[in-house]
């Protein structure tokens, strides 16, 4: 991902107006980050139309939302525009599906919603954006200028609620800011560390008369973020790594921001490093390359936990050593210096002391380490990874992922997951909910492709699947986009299938139906002596809801399947239905569990490998 | 533990200061003082603030601070080479008895007098926290009825200046 500066605009502008000449000048910032630049000159609208033209302008092709009385002007030119908008049913799902948009397609995902309510419903797919830094813009009506603090009907400050969960956010004082805001909201959320930023726009400037122009001219003097690494840096970072005997690299989801996932692979491979790769980044480097350890973290591999564990040297890749990575904090990797690479200098150090910082962008920062980890190779300088490499491929083949069956005869979650994997391949893109079945999603399902996973990795949002799933498919519209989901997150968002059934989404819904809040009731099992307070959902014993029946009431294809030996045709039955969503209703045990797993706020050195199995990890062998 | 005193340059907008108060806050730092006010640009705010913390959660909230996108520039005043003030207004019992005795505080300070009321005088007196600590303390004798003070305000020494670069051509 290109990262221009904020004058990047400007001058792409000047060069829109002049395209007849070839400017020589223009500085090697390549694409404008604001897509598909194009001059208008200036004519009159309302503020409404203002708002239209400069999505038009952005290059916005959909938008996810719901009208209501103060962004109402706003829907006025929308009916008449090239912008395609999809009516959602609650403004949660909008949200979402802008982040499962932004997330599969790289470009930035809008929502649309109205003020008060509307605005509060977006906070929590805005605060889901903010941590896992999606480029998102929430576009959200306010009550008129002089009705602004006095408690008037639907009106809320969301401006304020917002603050600590946008990357920035704005409230429209003047129908004549709105191109210029609009323009430096999309900069700002796609630029950089991506994130979301809120556009608040009060209904009588959206009513006012103004008039349009495009471009403006982005004011955004305190923002500059830092692209290109420091040269002493990386050098530094190539030594470490030409001479570090037990290196990891660990990648995390900045390398998918950047697109740099090609040059992690040539670099991973150029120097041999084994590699892990966290949640918000599978999909990065191939799960079936050799040099792959898989997810480390609360339930990542054995060998990419102890690989991290027991590193002598750590090169973070656009991750930020997260507590569900890094286990208590104190006692991990002790023996490991740590390069950190990341965009946003304050990540850097923020939980792990750091050896060698460096701030830039992924891609930038691994095509120089390529060059400069050369240079080391060919000045002689490379260390023999052969020990380091006999361990880990011990500890793989020792402790693959894997499950038992479950005893009482139900159907295996892990089972139905693989074989969906399987039988779907790795072009489809998976966006799975929060909880047991993310997990296994993540664990027995192999991505061998960037931008095929797609999941709340940060807020843990249950509810985020149906409605990703729905903006991954909007993006990508010949990508077969299945949604893994549980029963519990399924039942928070499952409204935005009547959205898919009409609006001609043809998503696919894997419900992992254990009748239970499983991942609560996971630990209720391991933490609370299998007291399992308020966490069976109904959905077994009353089948309540009845998925099918509530498929079908969506408009959508209701399958169910409650056997292994029905896997399979199941799979395939849905794969054959392209004109509608389907959801099928696994039936599976309660009482599998994700393993391996570190319990939280212990040390990765506990990992756990099965209940009651500790790896056995002789000291002499690591 | 160490006071700290940052000097912040911020775009003169709307809900700025919100969104510095609000960062200290959530990432758990407990703002000792703050100042704002404009610049010689007008279209630059200054906002100092001193906060009590250790050097390394200092560092992580300025470079949180640093990320927000109308902040354009943070400095950390070393005590060694700048100047801080504050200003303290402060109305003390003063009646006939004790009003000479009073006004002698005031003289060896440096402070002033600014109203006079039978029983009371109001003295203003700037100086550095220190300076103003030691004058209250005088003046607690006499019985202190009301005072107010300024959130710390500190420019460097010489002729350098932070508001000076690229950074701040600015709006």
């Amino acid at each position: 991902m290109t990262k221009p500066t904020p004058e990047t605009l400007a001058h792409t502008a000047r060069r829109a107006r002049a395209a007849a000449d070839v400017d020589q000048a223009a500085p090697r910032t390549a694409t404008p980050a604001v897509p598909a630049v194009r001059s208008a000159a200036a004519t009159q609208v309302s503020g409404a139309g203002s708002l239209v033209r400069s999505l038009e302008a952005l290059d916005v092709d959909v938008v996810f939302g719901i009208p209501g009385g103060a962004i109402l002007p706003a829907y006025d030119p929308l009916y008449d525009s090239t912008v395609r908008h999809i009516l959602v049913r609650h403004e949660q799902g909008a949200g979402h599906a802008a982040t499962g948009y932004a997330q599969a397609t790289g470009k930035v995902g809008v929502c649309i919603a109205t003020s008060g309510p509307g605005a509060t419903n977006l906070v929590t797919p805005i605060a889901d954006a903010y941590m896992d830094s999606v480029a998102m813009v929430a576009i959200t009506g306010q009550v008129a200028r002089p009705s602004i603090g006095t408690d008037a009907f639907q009106e809320a400050d969301i401006q304020g609620i917002t603050l600590p969960i946008t990357k920035h956010n704005f409230l429209v004082q003047n129908a004549e800011e709105i191109p210029r805001v609009l323009a430096e909201a999309f900069h700002l959320a796609s630029s950089g560390r991506p994130g979301p930023v809120l556009v608040d726009i009060p209904k009588d400037v959206l009513q006012a008369s103004t008039t349009f122009s495009w471009p403006p001219t982005l004011d955004l003097p305190g923002y500059r973020p830092t692209l290109h690494p420091h040269g002493k840096q990386i050098r530094e970072a190539a030594r470490l790594m030409a001479a570090a005997r037990r290196p990891v690299l660990y990648v995390g989801g900045g390398v998918l921001k950047a697109g740099a996932t090609d040059g992690l692979r040539r670099l991973a491979e150029l120097t041999g490093i084994p590699v892990v790769t966290t949640l918000m980044a599978l999909g990065a480097f191939p799960d079936s390359h050799q040099q792959h350890l898989g997810m480390p973290g609360m339930h990542g591999t054995v060998a990419a936990v102890y690989g991290l564990q027991k590193a002598d040297l750590i090169v973070a890749l656009g991750a930020r050593f997260d507590d569900r990575v890094t286990g208590k904090l104190d006692s991990f990797a002790p023996d490991a210096a740590v390069v950190h690479a990341d965009i946003d200098p304050a990540e850097i150090g923020k939980n792990r002391h750091v050896d060698v910082p460096i701030v830039g962008d992924a891609k930038h920062v691994i095509d120089e380490l390529i060059a400069a980890v050369t240079a080391e190779r060919s000045a002689g300088r490379t260390a023999d990874l052969g020990d380091w490499w006999t361990q880990l491929n011990d500890l793989r083949n020792r402790y693959p992922l894997g499950y038992d069956e479950p005893v009482d005869g139900t159907l295996s979650p892990q089972y139905v997951i693989k074989r969906l994997g399987e039988i779907v391949g790795p072009d489809a893109i998976f966006v799975a909910g929060v909880g047991q079945h993310q997990m296994w999603a993540s664990q027995f399902i192999s991505y061998e492709k960037p931008y095929t996973w797609l999941n709340s990795g940060g807020l843990g949002t249950m509810g985020y699947a149906v409605p990703a799933a729905m903006g991954a498919k909007v993006g990508k519209p010949d990508t077969v986009v299945w949604a893994v989901d549980g029963d519990g997150c399924f039942q928070m968002t499952n409204q935005e299938l009547a959205t898919c059934a009409l609006e001609g989404i043809p998503v696919k819904i894997a419900v992992i139906n254990n009748g239970n809040l499983g991942m609560v009731r996971q630990w209720q099992t391991l933490f609370y002596n299998e007291r399992y307070s308020n966490t069976e959902l109904g959905t077994h014993k009353h089948r309540i809801p009845d998925f099918v029946k509530l498929a079908e009431a969506l408009g959508c294809v209701g399958l169910r399947c409650e056997t292994a030996a029905d896997v399979d045709k199941t799979i395939a039955a849905a794969m054959e239905i392209n004109d509608a969503p389907v959801v099928i209703d696994f039936v599976v045990g309660k009482d599998a569990m994700v393993w391996p797993m570190v319990a939280a706020g212990t040390s990765n050195d506990e990992i756990m490998f099965a209940r009651g199995v500790r790896p056995a990890f002789d000291e002499d062998d690591i | 533990m160490t006071m700290h005193t940052l000097s912040v340059l911020v775009e003169n907008k709307p809900g700025v200061l919100a969104r510095v108060s609000g960062l200290f806050s959530r990432r758990g730092f407990n703002i000792d003082s703050l100042a704002v006010g404009e610049t010689e640009n007008p279209d630059v705010s200054r906002i100092t603030i001193v906060v009590n913390a250790e050097s390394s959660p200092l560092e992580q909230v300025t470079k949180q601070l640093n990320k927000l996108v109308n902040v354009l520039k943070i400095v950390e005043l070393d005590p060694q080479v700048s100047v801080a003030r504050e200003l303290l207004l402060v109305k003390v019992r003063a009646d006939r008895s004790a009003r000479s005795q009073v006004l002698e505080t005031v003289n060896l300070f440096r402070a002033r007098v600014v109203d006079v009321a039978p029983d009371t005088l109001t003295i203003e007196a700037t100086g550095t926290p220190d300076k103003l600590d030691a004058l209250l303390r005088d003046l607690e004798a006499f019985g202190i009825k009301e005072m107010v003070q300024s959130g710390l305000v500190a420019i460097g020494r010489g002729s350098r200046s932070i508001t000076a670069g690229p950074a701040l051509r600015a709006a």
